[in-house]
């Protein structure tokens, strides 16, 4: 069961630019690799990566198997507002993981 | 190249400050010639795939910078943060970062895409890289203008996991 991480710094300021830290697991299984028989281990990766920040998308990426394992994706937003931040991630076979973060501002 | 061969008769001291004088012009326009090289792209798919993501627009060196280790032991997990000089204004901000290298399997690694929203275009992620390579990035910016940078990372262990 993939497991997603998000970290915050502590004491957020309104209107201040803060670091979103994003981590969750995944083989990212590149395409490129055979097992022991020889044959080419098919390609399952995330593909895509999306934040919403209160329902609007702020910051998109779409991801090739170039991305390391357990992806881990650190951006910056501004922090206008106390609310929610959604993350997801969309795998190969169509499987969306999410997470979420509440915000607080000050 | 010595004073002797520049035909001048100096006392020891002083021709041994020539040459080093010289050893240090050559140093500095090696270095200054591998920087030249640095921002050079050399042509291959990698490239067609960054023309093709930014619509055929040129790109011009500056603005943007990608940062990764010179030399990276491990090939599978190769840490690596772009950012862009931009205000980050609605009027005024990083549409997309698209990044590629030449040597890999595929160029393609990942493209980012920005809004006013952010505050500053800057991103940070672990790439993979079969071996020693440059990663290229390009920058897409509200006005229309595109910008790259490029680095080379020397690998050990490939990340391609045989």
């Amino acid at each position: 069961m993939p497991t997603a991480r998000i970290r915050l710094p502590a004491g957020i300021k309104k209107g201040e630019v803060i670091e979103v830290k994003t981590l969750v697991t995944h083989a990212m299984e590149s395409g490129q690799r055979k097992d022991a028989n020889g044959q080419v281990i098919p390609r399952k990766i995330l593909n895509k990566f999306v934040c919403t920040y209160n329902g609007k998308e702020i910051f998109r990426a779409d991801l090739w198997p170039a991305i390391s394992a357990n992806p881990y994706i650190a951006f910056f937003i501004k922090a206008a507002d106390s609310g929610t931040l959604d993350f997801a991630w969309t795998d190969d076979d169509g499987s969306v993981i999410k997470e979420s973060a509440k915000i607080e501002v000050t | 190249m010595t004073a002797k061969e520049l035909g001048m008769d100096l006392p020891p001291a002083l021709s041994r400050r020539i040459v080093l004088i010289g050893a240090a012009g050559l140093a500095s326009g090696l270095i200054a010639g591998r920087d030249a090289t640095a921002q050079a792209l050399q042509p291959g798919a990698h490239v067609q795939v960054l023309n093709k993501l930014v619509g055929g627009k040129k790109a011009t060196p500056g603005r943007i910078k990608l940062r990764i280790p010179e030399i990276a032991e491990n090939g599978n997990t190769v840490p690596m943060t772009v950012s862009v000089d931009s205000p980050m204004t609605p009027d005024n901000y990083v549409k997309a970062v698209h990044i590629v290298t030449d040597n890999n399997p595929r160029p393609e690694v990942s493209s980012f895409y920005f809004t006013p929203a952010n505050g500053k275009a800057e991103v940070s992620t672990r790439i993979r890289l079969a071996e020693t390579m440059h990663v290229i990035a390009y920058a897409e910016l509200s006005d229309g203008s595109v910008w790259s940078d490029q680095a080379e990372a020397k690998v050990t262990i490939g990340g391609c996991g045989g």
